[in-house]
């Protein structure tokens, strides 16, 4: 709308090329003024909305958040008119750009089934960003989302490394973070058993520990650069994402966390609220999805739809995904974090669960997640409640970049909806 | 633990199918098929219905009367009427207007800000038949073993301790249609429940509603069989496997006739004796007779109308398409075949026939003339929350310019999907006379903060959020030390 299509294609080209050589391009170039906006910053310790206040871009970037700003010249003005503008959103942690249709294994990158331990497996190299989930989730308000490998049969219980990634298809950064799996859904992947699972965790650590332990070739169970990559996360390189749901074992992830001295984050967590003073104390968050409440497994007796909220109560940082790393459930995130909010979590809370939390948690807080003077614009203005389900976005900013909010999805709409006009849908 | 391999293959393979009206015929004074005639009843050909075999012993036990007072009604008719009172009486809706006066021994509901639906009806569940929590041992709901499985009932399937039917509940929902899963062509019968707790499915048994056959396009089928070297592996051999089975039932139907004919005709033949039952081809021949509804899982529109002409050629009604994520191109073509697209808000991209799937899809279903729109779950999560799926649609309805009021959208979640299972005449909307299935939310229910405060099945308060023991839980969760502090 603002910018012509030709600078929109030739930003996307860089973009595009961003991605692919895994660096941070900033090409935002949007300029505009949001004008009496309930601008929700969700920078930490903010205290609730600013009201009727402007929202200044230029050149891409956050330039002013007041009151009655003036509008430079040439600047577009986007009257509000009271609605909401938040940062732009999470879409969980996901196959997005990883997997085009689900059943169908030639679009599918996110896995390895090496049958071996493989930390070195870094799925960001598969990361597609023409995918055409990426403009229909950032019409939804998504901005960024973390490039998950799965635990597959064939695989390993160590899925290997992800990242988070802006929707504009740009990786921001070289922040990588460490997947396993542990519980009773990895058993196949572990000889049967989770203890087996602490057992191959600790002898991987050994050997990234001692990289010149002798040991038989054939007894080890990492390359040698999966024992360099493993070092390195053990000495603090991003997060060790431990995907476990029973209580007790989140507590024997703890104790692996405290005696490695690593940092950990928990997913799934579906009995999380059990354990949650232990994951206060020890610091550790937790990427859930609130609308877990069934005892789907014998690891999640315990869910419930007031997790989130018990979690916060206790003081453990919280940060929403749906269970299903699928491509197609991103926009249920938003969804999802209303529904905590109806069961117990505050609204401020929920809403910096799928901004500014997964931002900290996987290191791009200074690029998603908050509104903040001199960051690139990141932002979307709402038609309502941001975590309404009837509400979407009307404006959405990524990068720094304006984006158009067609995708695939409103071109057969379109298409469609005229035919129905003519009585031709048949 | 990822749910890679877990989760979405059930979905996959579970994905059902469609519903539309069937023939008037299928509702409450349905489903007797050839009635024994005087005489040597034992030798009369009675094909089994979802009433007179199996048959429901739900009842709903007594209740005292309900006024709520003062609330904002939508009534599942098309109306919203504001600062109303609905009086429930013995299990029914009594009446609905202002100022309605409280029977003696009857309790009071303040509807103050609060809002009245009908009773949710969710057309395509799961539950009970791939129960929580998903072990190998509950996974009940496809007979994988023959592409074609007529002969099985969902309902013989159902255990009813699923906890997912209280979550259910707990959003609003006080009746369900549950089906096989979609592996096979011909998936089985599926069949209405009422939301209540139970040890046996009989006791949830919806009376007096039809069954439905679940049919299966598309993907599913033929990767199922095609893995095996057995037909279907093709779409093409999907049709041809629906046409074999009909033709069998067509024969089926003529030696039956045959033999009534005959007997009919006084003839003494010891030798004459009817057809030997066959489950398969009574479900089959029910369909043709129109006692049945054909419930039918379909992604792809072109799909759907080679189903459409199938139905033609037989003689038989596609009561509904389920999942139908294309359903949206061929608006007009259902709605003048009165067939109902049951869909999802927003699932897409699982599996290639979604791969065109868009959340305006039951918007334009709904807008095309004649339309019959129901959003359906097919999920243990989405059951909880319909009145939010159905949220999605309004808001995509805004985007592309057509304003939907809630007391439209609520058809979606109740009148249009009771009209799927044939029991429209009974549920699925508040008007005098109708089974007292009522919810009553906090808010208005298309929030994602609306919640369900009280839920009435038959004038019986199944749910109640404000008391502890109005909140039910299943025999399964019941001293489990994993659970302590979420049953309440």
């Amino acid at each position: 709308m603002i910018t012509s299509k030709i600078g929109r294609v030739i930003l996307r080209t860089a973009a595009l090329l961003a991605a692919t050589t895994a660096i941070s391009a900033y090409a935002g170039n949007a300029s505009l003024l949001i004008r009496n906006a309930t601008v929700h910053t969700v920078t930490a310790g903010a205290s609730g909305p600013l009201k009727n206040t402007d929202l200044l871009v230029q050149d891409g970037r956050i330039a002013a958040i007041g009151q009655n700003l003036a509008a430079p010249a040439g600047v577009r003005i986007v009257e509000a008119n009271g609605k909401a503008v938040t940062p732009g959103t999470f879409g969980g942690l996901t196959r997005v750009g990883l997997e085009e249709i689900g059943l169908e294994s030639t679009t599918g990158d996110h896995s390895h089934r090496l049958g071996q331990m493989r930390p070195e497996f870094d799925v960001t190299m598969a990361f597609n960003p023409e995918s055409m989930s990426l403009p229909i989730h950032r019409s939804n308000g998504i901005t960024f989302t973390v490039l998950t490998p799965g635990s597959v049969s064939g695989g390993s219980m160590v899925a290997g490394l992800g990242a988070p990634v802006s929707l504009d298809g740009s990786l921001p950064g070289s922040q990588r973070a460490m997947f396993i799996d542990v519980g009773g859904d990895a058993n196949d992947l572990s000889g049967g058993s989770r203890a087996v699972q602490f057992m191959l965790l600790r002898q991987a650590v050994v050997e990234a520990r001692a990289p010149n332990l002798v040991m038989v070739h054939d007894e080890r169970l990492l390359t040698p650069s999966g024992r360099q990559v493993l070092l390195d996360y053990l000495k603090g390189a991003g997060p060790f994402v431990f995907d476990v749901d029973r209580a007790i074992d989140i507590r024997r992830t703890l104790q692996f966390i405290k005696e490695e001295k690593i940092r950990g984050v928990i997913r799934g967590g579906a009995e999380a609220w059990r354990v949650a003073g232990e994951l206060a104390a020890a610091n550790v968050p937790v990427i859930l999805d609130p609308l877990d409440n069934l005892p789907n497994s014998f690891d999640a007796l315990g869910a419930t739809l007031t997790n989130a909220a018990r979690l916060r109560a206790a003081g453990v940082t919280v940060a929403f995904s749906m269970r299903s790393p699928e491509v197609h459930d991103a926009g249920k995130v938003r969804q999802a974090a209303g529904n905590a909010v109806s069961h117990g979590m505050s609204f401020t809370d929920g809403l910096a669960a799928i901004t500014r939390i997964p931002a900290e948690i996987f290191g791009v807080a200074d690029r998603f997640g908050s509104i903040a003077v001199g960051r690139p614009a990141d932002v979307v203005m709402w038609s309502g409640d941001p975590l309404e389900v009837s509400s979407l976005p009307e404006l959405v900013l990524t990068n720094g970049q304006l984006e158009s909010l067609d995708s695939r999805h409103s071109a057969l709409r379109d298409r469609y909806h005229e035919r129905l006009k003519q009585g031709q849908a048949r | 633990m990822s749910m890679d391999t877990r989760r979405r293959p059930i979905v996959a393979l579970t994905l059902l199918g469609a519903l539309t009206t069937l023939s008037a015929c299928a509702t409450s004074n349905a489903p007797v098929t050839s009635a024994p005639k005087a005489g040597k009843a034992t030798e009369v050909a009675v094909a089994t219905t979802a009433t007179t075999t199996y048959p429901s012993t739900y009842t709903a036990p007594a209740s005292a009367p309900t006024l709520i007072r003062g609330v904002t009604v939508l009534t599942g008719t098309g109306e919203r009427l504001d600062g109303t009172d609905v009086l429930l009486r013995d299990g029914k809706i009594a009446a609905i207007g202002r100022n309605l006066e409280l029977p003696a021994g009857g309790k009071v509901v303040d509807g103050q800000g609060k809002w009245v639906t009908p009773g949710l009806i969710d057309v395509h569940s799961h539950l009970g038949v791939y129960a929580s929590p998903g072990v190998d041992a509950h996974s009940d709901g496809n007979e994988a073993t023959a592409p074609s499985t007529p002969q099985v009932w969902a309902e013989h399937s159902i255990w009813p301790q699923d906890p997912g039917f209280e979550a259910a509940l707990e959003g609003g929902i006080t009746t369900l249609h549950v089906l096989p899963g979609s592996a096979n062509l011909f998936g089985g019968r599926s069949v209405t429940v009422k939301n209540v707790p139970s040890v046996t499915y009989q006791g949830m048994k919806f009376p007096e509603a039809p069954h439905g056959l679940k049919m299966a396009c598309g993907e599913n089928p033929k990767r199922v069989y095609g893995n095996r070297r057995v037909l279907p592996s093709t779409r093409m051999g999907n049709v041809a496997g629906w046409r074999a089975q009909w033709i069998e039932a067509q024969e089926y139907m003529r030696e039956q006739k045959n033999y009534e004919t005959r007997r009919a005709s006084g003839e003494k033949n010891p030798l004459l004796r009817p057809p030997k039952r066959d489950l398969r081809l009574e479900t089959l021949s029910a369909v043709l007779r129109g006692e049945i509804n054909v419930q039918h899982h379909c992604y792809r529109a072109d799909e759907m109308a080679i189903v459409l002409d199938m139905a033609k050629e037989f003689g038989y009604k596609v009561t509904a398409f389920h999942h139908a994520t294309e359903a949206y191109k061929i608006s007009n073509l259902l709605a003048e075949n009165n067939v109902c697209a049951a869909v999802w808000a927003d699932w897409w991209g699982f599996k290639m026939e979604s791969y065109d799937a868009i959340p305006e899809n039951m918007v334009l279903v709904d807008a095309a003339p004649g339309g019959c729109a129901i959003v359906h779950s097919d999920s243990s999560e989405g059951i909880q929350r319909l009145n939010q799926e159905a949220a999605k649609g309004i808001a995509y309805a805004r985007r592309m310019g057509r304003e939907i009021a809630p007391e439209h959208a609520i058809k979606w979640v109740t009148a249009n999907a009771a009209k799927a299972l044939s029991i429209q005449d009974r549920t699925g909307s508040i008007e005098a006379g109708k089974m007292a299935d009522v919810v009553v939310w906090n808010g208005n229910p298309f929030s994602v903060y609306a919640q369900a405060q009280l839920v009435f099945v038959d004038g019986v308060v199944r749910f109640d959020r404000t008391s502890r023991s109005g909140i039910p839980h299943s025999d399964f969760l019941l001293g489990q030390p994993a659970a302590q502090g979420v049953l309440q």
